[in-house]
């Protein structure tokens, strides 16, 4: 009797034990934003860190398929490669004849050379990455390019000459179109901005702007609400609060694509925005992989963290948003750059509009849309690797040598550009060297 | 005389036909809609060609020939258009990215240009049936090469059509480009070679 009451025990326990475990690893797959840690194989790089959380988000529902996983890469990334136009796209890689190129990397496939959770593997890209990727199918190169004879295997893209993905700003065309020009150009100004109206016409205009009628009788106006952009441009209180009837304090955190649908849209795909872009909490610093300033660490990511929620203040969204929870050595040295100091004396009317340097002015570049002058709000796209902030950014300024060299030189990407660089990057002389033993041919057109 | 040619347009029209709506039928989704379900694979790779060889003497006479130095000069064609308001795809470029959409649609069929003086290397021939075909279409004017090859385990029904300068830009630009390995082709000559595969 007394085994089989010191049996049931024992099965008792086992029984219990496997609920506690099963409950332990089951309900986290039922909440969103509850941590799944148990399950994740490995840290995530920072590309992706933020959503790791949400594995659904890369490996749908059933973690069955490679084309899943694609498909997800695809989905966020697809059209900034297109836009980037992609020299590897993967129909490079589908035709049979590179079927000999496809076993030694099978390029259809963006994890074959950017792998998740093994962030040890990190270059220092944000997304893990080999550096004997050309070889594969360049390892001839010399035979067409005799000044290229004995470069390394792993030089081809760390010396700021090639990328597998984004050339725009390295293709030997673009560079001998470049050659010769001085280090700062004659006007160095950034064109202005141009206003919000995106794609609508006056009548959506006017109706998003008077919003749902007055608000509740006991709204006051807030404190900083006379002469910012919203003011002047009549926005009623309940375009972003709602009606009097369905008033809300605090508006949810992507209420301001109502009326600026692009910009929003760009900040769900960068690392501030990408988490509510996955419908998960703000991100925060404390969550960041880099330094960060303390007492900012429970700072939560919305459009209202760096532009205010009623006083919309632009110069303020330029720098000091961006300085008050960044603390690494590149953010820190800003303020002591020749860059802040164009933005100080811009800010003074010592210098046109235009023509001071923000941490903006290189993170969240203004781009030219059919006209329209709008800001890039995703501050990771020209990122890494660093030569895609050349044409968005540093040639509106600088001459395209200068710019290759000082993005080449990681003193300065440390010091915030304070000097000149150390480093020269050969390439537009190889280009210029090559189109002159040519005898300067040019094409037909 | 004319009565015959009439006869043959309406056979190639006949053909043309049933490769597009083998293709049509594949592109929606029928089931295992494959070139030996009733079709020659030798019709199905000449019909293919028909269509993009029209296409691209189209392009080529209609819109480039008209444009550029020679033309209207307000729309200039350029290997990097993409860089230029005004900038037009080159006829090669133009049936790449056919081939690159198709790509994206269909593993029925592939298909690229190719030349044993390619401006871009990377166009060069590179299998051994490429650069017989190549060759063949070369040293024969006017006629076609077929072969079957094994890729990376899978058995190809490969045919190699010539790409003839039919305009005056064709050969200018050849000629003139700085990384061009031959400068001297004339009006006719076959430049390089359509390369179909078919997965057998």
């Amino acid at each position: 009797m007394g085994i089989r009451k010191r049996t049931v025990g024992v099965w008792g326990i086992w029984l219990l034990a496997s609920l506690a475990l099963a409950g332990w690893l089951g309900l986290p797959l039922l909440k969103k934003d509850t941590p799944k840690t148990a399950f994740i194989p490995g840290a995530m790089t920072h590309g992706h860190h933020q959503i790791e959380l949400q594995c659904g988000a890369c490996h749908g529902d059933g973690f069955n398929s490679q084309e899943v996983l694609q498909d997800a890469c695809v989905n966020c990334h697809g059209d900034e490669l297109k836009a980037a136009q992609d020299a590897h796209p993967k129909s490079k890689f589908t035709d049979p004849r590179n079927a000999d190129r496809l076993a030694n990397v099978d390029a259809r496939f963006c994890v074959s050379c950017h792998v998740e959770h093994r962030p040890e593997l990190d270059v220092g890209m944000g997304v893990t990455l080999p550096m004997d990727m050309c070889v594969h199918c360049h390892e001839d190169i010399a035979s067409e390019r005799p000044s290229h004879e004995g470069m390394g295997f792993d030089t081809c893209a760390s010396a700021g000459c090639h990328n597998f993905h984004d050339n725009r700003a390295l293709y030997e065309d673009f560079l001998l179109a470049h050659a010769g020009e001085p280090w700062l150009k004659p006007e160095p100004v950034q064109p202005p901005r141009h206003g919000w109206r995106h794609d609508m016409d006056d009548a959506e205009l006017v109706a998003l702007l008077r919003g749902d009628g007055p608000p509740p009788a006991s709204v006051k106006e807030p404190e900083h609400w006379d002469g910012n952009a919203h003011a002047e441009a009549g926005v009623a209180c309940t375009a972003c609060h709602g009606s009097a009837e369905q008033w809300v304090d605090t508006p949810e955190p992507l209420q301001c694509a109502r009326c600026h649908e692009p910009e929003v849209e760009g900040f769900t795909r960068g690392r501030h925005g990408m988490r509510l872009g996955m419908a998960l909490s703000p991100m925060t610093p404390a969550q960041s992989v880099l330094n960060m300033h303390v007492e900012a660490s429970h700072r939560e990511l919305t459009c209202v963290s760096c532009h205010g929620a009623h006083d919309f203040d632009t110069q303020k969204a330029a720098v000091d948003a961006c300085v008050g929870c960044h603390n690494d050595e590149h953010s820190n040295e800003y303020l002591r750059s020749p860059h802040h100091d164009l933005w100080k004396r811009e800010k003074r009317g010592e210098l046109p509009p235009g023509s001071g340097v923000t941490c903006a002015t290189c993170h969240m570049p203004r781009e030219a849309h059919n006209g329209d002058v709008r800001v890039q709000h995703n501050q990771s796209l020209n990122l890494r690797p660093v030569e895609k902030m050349i044409r968005p950014v540093c040639l509106t300024c600088h001459g395209l040598e200068f710019s290759i060299d000082a993005l080449a030189d990681p003193h300065l990407l440390e010091n915030n550009f304070r000097g000149k660089p150390d480093i020269h990057v050969p390439s537009v002389d190889m280009a210029r060297e090559r189109d002159e033993s040519r005898d300067g041919k040019k094409g037909l057109y | 005389m004319q009565a015959m040619q009439d006869v043959v347009k309406h056979k190639v029209s006949i053909l043309m036909a049933t490769a597009l709506s083998a293709l049509l039928l594949s592109g929606c989704g029928e089931e295992e809609a494959k070139p030996a379900g009733g079709i020659d694979p030798k019709v199905y790779t000449d019909s293919l060609f028909a269509v993009m060889n029209a296409d691209r003497t189209n392009y080529t006479k209609l819109i480039i020939a008209r444009l550029g130095p020679q033309g209207a000069d307000s729309i200039k064609p350029h290997e990097y258009w993409e860089d230029l308001d005004n900038g037009a795809p080159l006829p090669a470029q133009m049936f790449r990215y056919g081939a690159e959409a198709v790509s994206e649609t269909s593993s029925d069929f592939s298909y690229s240009l190719q030349s044993l003086w390619p401006i871009n290397s990377q166009n060069a021939p590179k299998t051994e049936l490429e650069k017989e075909g190549l060759q063949f279409i070369v040293d024969n004017p006017g006629e076609n090469f077929y072969g079957t090859e094994t890729l990376g385990e899978v058995s190809y029904y490969t045919a190699v059509y010539p790409d003839v300068a039919v305009a005056a830009p064709c050969v200018a630009c050849h000629n003139n480009h700085k990384d061009s390995p031959k400068t001297d082709f004339e009006m006719g000559d076959v430049m390089g070679g359509v390369v179909i595969r078919v997965p057998m």
